[in-house]
């Protein structure tokens, strides 16, 4: 029960003015249409610097969950989902609200958040230090074989293509190699002055999330807005928990589901939410009213988008894959404040581990608070027009990205990696892989080369890396993830037919 | 035009400047000094090339078909936010001031994306007051808050 020994971290004046800070903030950023989870938390880590590693990860965690849980707002009031974690909640929070019960669906989708999200925080509490454990007894291959398949496994799932995705995968490997080379100070692939000290996370972060959401947002042109949010009228708080408590099992499905695919690494809360609000449908005797406002598609689908958030994070703070690309950015938010996942964070810091995984919990319940309070001033977030947030963004990336290292090397790499990213995602290949490479890079570079010189020591590298257990099961999850991208991606290694951005579903 | 031609032409430049990148990549890990240096680079770049190789071999086949890619529409409609964008990084950031700057791209961006017309002064008003509340939020944050060293120009 370590958790409770660092519960009272969490409500220090700071770290609570945070956390509170941080849901609110993430409720907003989440309700407004165009700014994803994944962006908003990595234009927040340059606010994390000068703040202690368990403040600025407590912020970052209270933004991750009210955003995915704040993204309902526009899914229910405009049928736009905030983020791709919430395009099922669209399908009938938008009935209910255009039947006049709007703030109803509201109070709804963040009671059944805030519901599914305690859950999953639950799983995360009690997952985590056993998978810590187990961690324990990995040397520098296992950990190799670890980063390679935390690559593959995104590369091979967030992505339509899996050439594609697994390419985006070493397109990321690569920036993560060029500067100088930590064993030898050999210069690498330094193509200009801008990346002798390399390709810094944050500064990547930033460029590859948030440039190509606002050249997105400017894509539409100089036009008004065609949607127009439905109006919301004052509704019970009680009625809306009587209702929630009338459909236990959509509740249920939507917690459960989104629990188990929050554990599998890469998949999303998109997928969540969608397989959630399916089951529910099936198991329903009113099926035949989903997609018409009915209140149990909009509590399975909360449910299951939130309750993936814990554990998304389980393989992230326990092996260092994170389990969504929001989870990816947060591992970058851990590893500037020199922090490794993994045993080290539960044996060397557990105050940070404990206090960020305990505020989470209470993010959940503060989260439902305001996400209540906000609802009736719901329809007022959403109309910022894109003409008045890419600028905002575009701004806030500009000295986000400036204030990491105060280098003007830093912005324009920024903006070279958003540009190229847009272009990238515009032909098929996803930011969500990139990021994981570039990340876990150097953690797979180093322990390959430790591994190296252990096997030149031994047997050799053949013996080193591809016998023993251990070795041999995580071998076979990465020709796995490849092999199931290859076949459920069309015959060929090929593609699915998509139409827009396929990296979109990855921010 | 057919669905595979027209995914042909889509794909094909993009491909070509990918394996490009990755050839590169690849050549460079196996030329340059000390070679322990580029070991990981070397196996790296060498599983890009493959993957990059096969990404070409699809493209130029007309069986890419994953994303729209770029039409005429799309670029003329982002072009201007784009030269924006980099007016602000390359030159006006550093020249006239991170605040300055901003404050000029952030009325600019909006003017050229915003519906509203251009001929009423209650509109240029409200873009000029949007932007000027931006950039007070920002300078609280940045420079007051987070305490960070911004570049100033000729004004701030």
């Amino acid at each position: 029960m370590d958790f409770l020994q660092y519960f009272g971290g969490v409500f220090e004046p700071l770290s609570f003015a945070l956390l509170v800070g941080g849901t609110v903030g993430g409720l907003v950023l989440g309700a407004t249409p165009g700014l994803s989870p994944t962006m908003a938390v990595a234009l927040l880590i340059p606010f994390t610097f000068q703040l202690a590693p368990t403040q600025g990860l407590i912020l970052l965690g209270a933004a991750y969950t009210a955003t995915v849980a704040g993204g309902a707002v526009s899914a229910i009031l405009l049928r736009i989902p905030g983020a791709p974690a919430n395009i099922a909640t669209a399908l009938d929070g938008n009935g209910m609200a255009r039947r006049g019960e709007g703030t109803r669906a509201l109070h709804l989708s963040f009671m059944a958040s805030g519901v599914g999200g305690i859950i999953g925080v639950l799983l995360l509490i009690f997952l985590t230090p056993l998978l810590a454990r187990w961690a324990l007894a990995f040397g520098p291959s296992h950990l190799f074989w670890m980063a390679i398949l935390g690559v593959t496994v995104i590369g091979s799932l967030d992505s339509k293509s899996f050439v594609k995705g697994l390419l985006s995968g070493c397109l990321g490997l690569w920036l993560s190699m060029i500067g100088y080379d930590d064993i030898q100070g050999a210069q690498r692939f330094i193509f200009h002055d801008a990346l002798t000290g390399g390709v810094n996370i944050i500064t990547a972060l930033i460029g590859i999330f948030a440039i190509p959401q606002v050249i997105e947002m400017l894509a539409g042109g100089r036009r008004r807005a065609d949607v127009v949010a439905v109006a919301v009228a004052k509704q019970s708080i009680s009625g809306s928990l009587r209702i929630l408590f009338h459909h236990p099992r959509a509740l249920a499905i939507g917690t459960a589901i989104g629990s188990f695919v929050g554990l599998v690494p890469g998949v999303g809360g998109q997928i969540a939410g969608l397989l959630a609000y399916d089951q529910t449908r099936k198991f329903s005797a009113d099926g035949d009213t989903f997609g018409q406002g009915n209140p149990a598609g909009v509590i399975s689908a909360e449910a299951a988008n939130n309750a993936m958030v814990g554990p998304s994070l389980v393989p992230l703070l326990t092996l260092s894959i994170p389990g969504s690309p929001t989870a990816a950015v947060l591992l970058g938010g851990l590893l500037i404040h020199g922090i490794f996942p993994g045993s080290d964070l539960f044996e060397n810091h557990p105050e940070v581990a404990w206090t960020f995984i305990d505020s989470m919990l209470v993010g959940q319940v503060l989260m439902v608070v305001f996400g209540i309070w906000i609802a009736r001033y719901a329809a007022r977030v959403t109309r910022v027009p894109p003409a008045v947030m890419a600028p905002a963004v575009l701004v806030l990336a500009l000295f986000g990205s400036y204030s990491v290292q105060q280098s003007m090397g830093d912005v324009q790499v920024m903006l070279v990696l958003g540009l190229a990213m847009y272009v990238l995602e515009r032909f098929g290949f996803s930011a969500a892989p990139l990021v994981l490479g570039l990340i876990l890079g150097p953690i797979a570079e180093a322990n390959f080369i430790q591994g190296s010189m252990i096997a030149a020591a031994s047997d050799g590298p053949w013996v080193y890396f591809l016998n023993g257990t251990l070795n041999i099961v995580l071998m076979t999850l990465v020709l796995l993830s490849v092999l199931w991208s290859f076949l459920t991606s069309g015959r060929g290694g090929g593609e699915l037919p998509v139409h827009g951005p396929a990296g979109s579903e990855s921010r | 035009m057919t669905a595979r031609s027209a995914s042909r032409t889509r794909h094909l430049l993009p491909a070509s400047l990918v394996l490009a990148l990755a050839a590169t990549v690849f050549w460079l890990s196996v030329t340059r000094e000390p070679a322990d240096a580029f070991l990981f680079p070397r196996l790296t770049g060498g599983i890009m090339l493959l993957l990059a190789a096969w990404n070409f071999a699809r493209a130029a086949l007309g069986l890419a078909r994953t994303g729209d890619g770029l039409d005429r529409t799309t670029l003329g409609r982002v072009a201007p936010g784009v030269l924006v964008m980099l007016v602000l990084v390359l030159f006006a950031a550093k020249a006239l001031g991170f605040y300055t700057a901003s404050f000029v791209a952030f009325v600019v961006l909006y003017s050229l994306y915003d519906p509203a017309p251009h001929d009423s002064p209650v509109t240029w008003a409200k873009r000029l007051a949007i932007a000027a509340a931006f950039m007070l939020v920002v300078y609280l944050l940045f420079t007051l808050l987070l305490k960070v060293q911004i570049p100033r120009g000729a004004l701030l």
